[in-house]
């Protein structure tokens, strides 16, 4: 506590750039594999070749991938551009398959039934499917926001600070109670990003939290 | 106006599921097709709302071939109702109703008053507008569904087996409700089914429908009632049922109508 | 392009693969560490997995232990066990098991629980003991889904083992480290490369080995015509 009480400014500016470096890759990583969750689930043939390469892209090790990145995409290695490729790459690699289920979870009767009033198919996507997809949708990206928050301290090894920055040195200065503000203060801040996520997915769906409720008694007029 | 010109559907790698299927459907009135699973009712009935394009043949409302029209303006136009609703389930009530004028361009708050009038008009409180349909019975759910097919003010109605999933009590009310409505609203109504009394409950002309949409015979309930054409026709509408046998017998002076067990089932109005 | 031919050639070169130092040995001692730590956790966790899985009570302790995992940044983990043991394999080893262990324990508790409670049924139906039940007939039914636990864990002590060069001489993640150091990007690609192939390699053994324990429990289930006699002739609302 003692190491805290003196070097709270560094911690927060180290979370400032922990933030900066994961909420960037986590909307990236939604972005990008929403749509391609979607054209797994529409062309399951397509669909199998996505999913095992996107599995086989979460197999590659965290520090390795930093270091091939820059030289696949000319960004210098020391840099929050390779940080952010490499979570990205990783968030989008475990959504894809959530994102596909979450698709498929949609009932295909509900889904028709859209088309038979007459959404067009453009609406079946935005007005149905997306909305009925949240739930599935959400529980991954929690699942990736948690290991994305917790990916980003790899980058001080190769220079890029963030609270990962405080296990580097922590260590090699010999401070445990730096290395231990590191890993509490990166895993507070996980529960931070989850909170959130959990309180934007009750607000945004609102008929999932009363589904499991009884049908309510009925109460026609006439 | 609805006809149906030789429509013929056949589902790739499958048999056929309709053959040479032709109908004329009059405006303003109630048509029942009715038949068991595989006579290609479901078929029929979704190549009007082009979900099922036929194979052959070619499908008119007022003189117009479907298929010239764009199908997603065409489904706006028409009313549906679905055997298990079709809500969609994140949306409230009255949003469900006000799906289709939404989309057509009408304003929210426009369509919310209008959906939560219709509310009333299908017999329900307005109040349950706010709720979500997971929150409603089987029988609300089929109400709303209703609803939502006449938000629009469409001519033509489509109703697909839309009361096969409640209850016998509730669907009893249902058929009531659509009569009355119907009665005031004078649509084009195709409806199908494959329970032959709702049939002749409900339809001013009802088809009965073999395997592969072949018709085995179309009339007013009291003509097929009265003269089955075949004994396909007897067999499925239960001619020789023992409670369609009625016959009158006299009880104290007042006419008993009792059916072929002996069981009465009513009193001759005098 | 020219980044990777540097790497190339870094690999190719004959100097780097003999000696202590050399991509063989830093090979076989990644291996190793990563073989050690997965039997370990194996042997730790599961058992008590099965158990659960076998018993269903303590499925939310399974749940809190993996999402807590998640949670935990790796690096913090090997370089507070590093400054508490000192220099040397003791501190990575242990952090290595450690992460394993919420993968194994998962996977052998989903797999266990989802088997089907009308086969347990009938197993014990027709006088199978609990033992008996747990070896012939969960433990067989679960072989997927706890493959793919050891495959997760597996996954990511490989990954692991690289960082725990950071605190040891040891495995493939020297090349990087000592690349870093000296900034020669070409061993640190080449490494970098070579710690990729391994992971991957390992992925797709892995993979081919659950697909045949799945392959094994599904193939009598899933016989095409008996399914595709079952559509109906029409698509109808049953």
């Amino acid at each position: 506590m003692n190491w805290l009480s003196l070097n709270w400014p560094q911690v927060i500016e180290l979370t400032r750039d922990h933030l900066l470096l994961s909420a960037p890759a986590l909307l990236l990583s939604v972005l990008i594999a929403v749509p391609i969750g979607r054209l797994a689930q529409q062309r399951p043939r397509i669909g199998g070749a996505l999913l095992g390469a996107a599995s086989l892209l979460y197999a590659i090790p965290a520090l390795p991938l930093l270091i091939i990145i820059p030289a696949l995409f000319g960004v210098p290695l020391r840099s929050p551009a390779t940080m952010v490729i490499a979570l990205t790459v990783y968030g989008v690699a475990l959504l894809v398959r959530t994102a596909a289920d979450a698709f498929g979870s949609v009932d295909p009767r509900v889904r028709e039934a859209a088309v038979a009033v007459g959404h067009s198919p453009r609406s079946v996507f935005w007005r149905v499917d997306l909305p009925l997809a949240v739930p599935v949708l959400l529980a991954g990206v929690r699942v990736v926001a948690v290991s994305t928050v917790s990916l980003v301290t790899i980058g001080a090894l190769i220079g890029v600070p963030s609270l990962g920055t405080l296990l580097t040195d922590g260590f090699q200065r010999g401070i445990p109670a730096e290395v231990a503000t590191g890993i509490i203060a990166t895993m507070a801040l996980a529960l931070l990003f989850d909170a959130l996520l959990v309180a934007a997915g009750r607000a945004l769906t609102p008929w999932a939290t009363i589904r499991h409720e009884r049908p309510l008694p009925q109460e026609e007029t006439t | 106006m609805i006809e149906f010109e030789t429509v013929s559907k056949t589902y790739p790698g499958q048999s056929v599921a309709v053959a040479d299927f032709s109908l004329v459907v009059p405006s303003h009135r109630t048509v029942v097709l009715v038949g068991s699973s595989g006579s290609g009712k479901s078929t029929l009935l979704r190549t009007v709302n082009r979900m099922v394009e036929p194979t052959s043949g070619r499908v008119l409302i007022d003189d117009e071939d479907v298929r010239e029209r764009d199908p997603v303006a065409l489904r706006r136009s028409i009313g549906y109702v679905l055997q298990h609703g079709g809500l969609l389930p994140h949306r409230s009530v009255l949003d469900n109703i006000a799906t289709v004028p939404v989309l057509k361009g009408t304003p929210k708050r426009r369509a919310r008053t209008a959906a939560s009038e219709l509310l009333e008009r299908v017999g329900l409180d307005p109040k349950i507008g706010r709720r979500y349909p997971g929150q409603l019975s089987g029988g609300q759910q089929q109400r709303v569904g209703v609803a939502r097919a006449l938000a629009a003010d469409p001519n033509i109605l489509l109703m697909d087996e839309p009361f096969g999933a409640v209850d016998p009590i509730m669907r009893r009310e249902l058929q009531e409700e659509l009569l009355r409505l119907q009665a005031e609203l004078h649509k084009t109504i195709v409806f199908v089914t494959h329970d032959i009394d709702e049939a002749f409950l409900l339809g001013d002309e009802v088809v009965v429908l073999r395997e592969g949409g072949v018709i085995a015979q179309r009339g007013t309930p009291a003509e097929i009632l009265g003269a089955p054409a075949d004994d396909f026709v007897r067999d499925f509408v239960g001619a020789d049922r023992a409670e369609r046998e009625l016959h009158i017998t006299t009880v104290d002076g007042r006419s008993i109508a009792v059916d072929g067990t002996g069981r009465p089932v009513g009193v001759l109005a005098p | 392009m020219n980044l990777f031919l540097d790497a190339l050639a870094w690999l190719t070169d004959p100097a780097h693969w003999t000696g202590p130092g050399g991509v063989p040995t830093r090979v076989l001692q990644h291996l190793a560490i990563t073989f050690a730590a997965v039997t370990a956790a194996a042997i730790l966790a599961l058992p008590a997995g099965v158990l659960i899985g076998h018993t269903r009570k303590g499925a939310g302790l399974v749940g809190a232990i993996a999402g807590a995992a998640r949670a935990i940044p790796t690096l913090g983990l090997l370089t507070l066990l590093g400054l508490a043991l000192g220099i040397g394999l003791k501190a990575p080893l242990i952090a290595l098991i450690v992460l394993a262990v919420p993968s194994v324990l998962a996977g052998a508790y989903a797999g266990v629980q989802n088997v089907d409670t009308a086969i347990t049924g009938a197993a014990r139906a027709i006088g199978m003991n609990p033992r008996q039940i747990v070896f012939q007939v969960e433990i067989p039914l679960a072989a997927p889904v706890l493959i793919g636990g050891l495959r997760a864990a597996t996954l990511q002590v490989v990954a692991t083992a690289t960082l725990a060069a950071y605190t040891a001489d040891f495995g493939l993640g020297r090349y990087l480290f000592s690349g870093l150091k000296s900034r020669d990007y070409a061993e640190m690609l080449a490494g970098a490369l070579l710690v990729a192939a391994l992971a991957l390699l390992l992925e797709l053994l892995f993979a081919a080995g659950q697909r045949l324990a799945a392959k094994r429990i599904a193939a009598p289930a899933h016989e095409k015509g008996a399914a595709e006699s079952d559509s109906p002739r029409e698509k109808e609302p049953v």
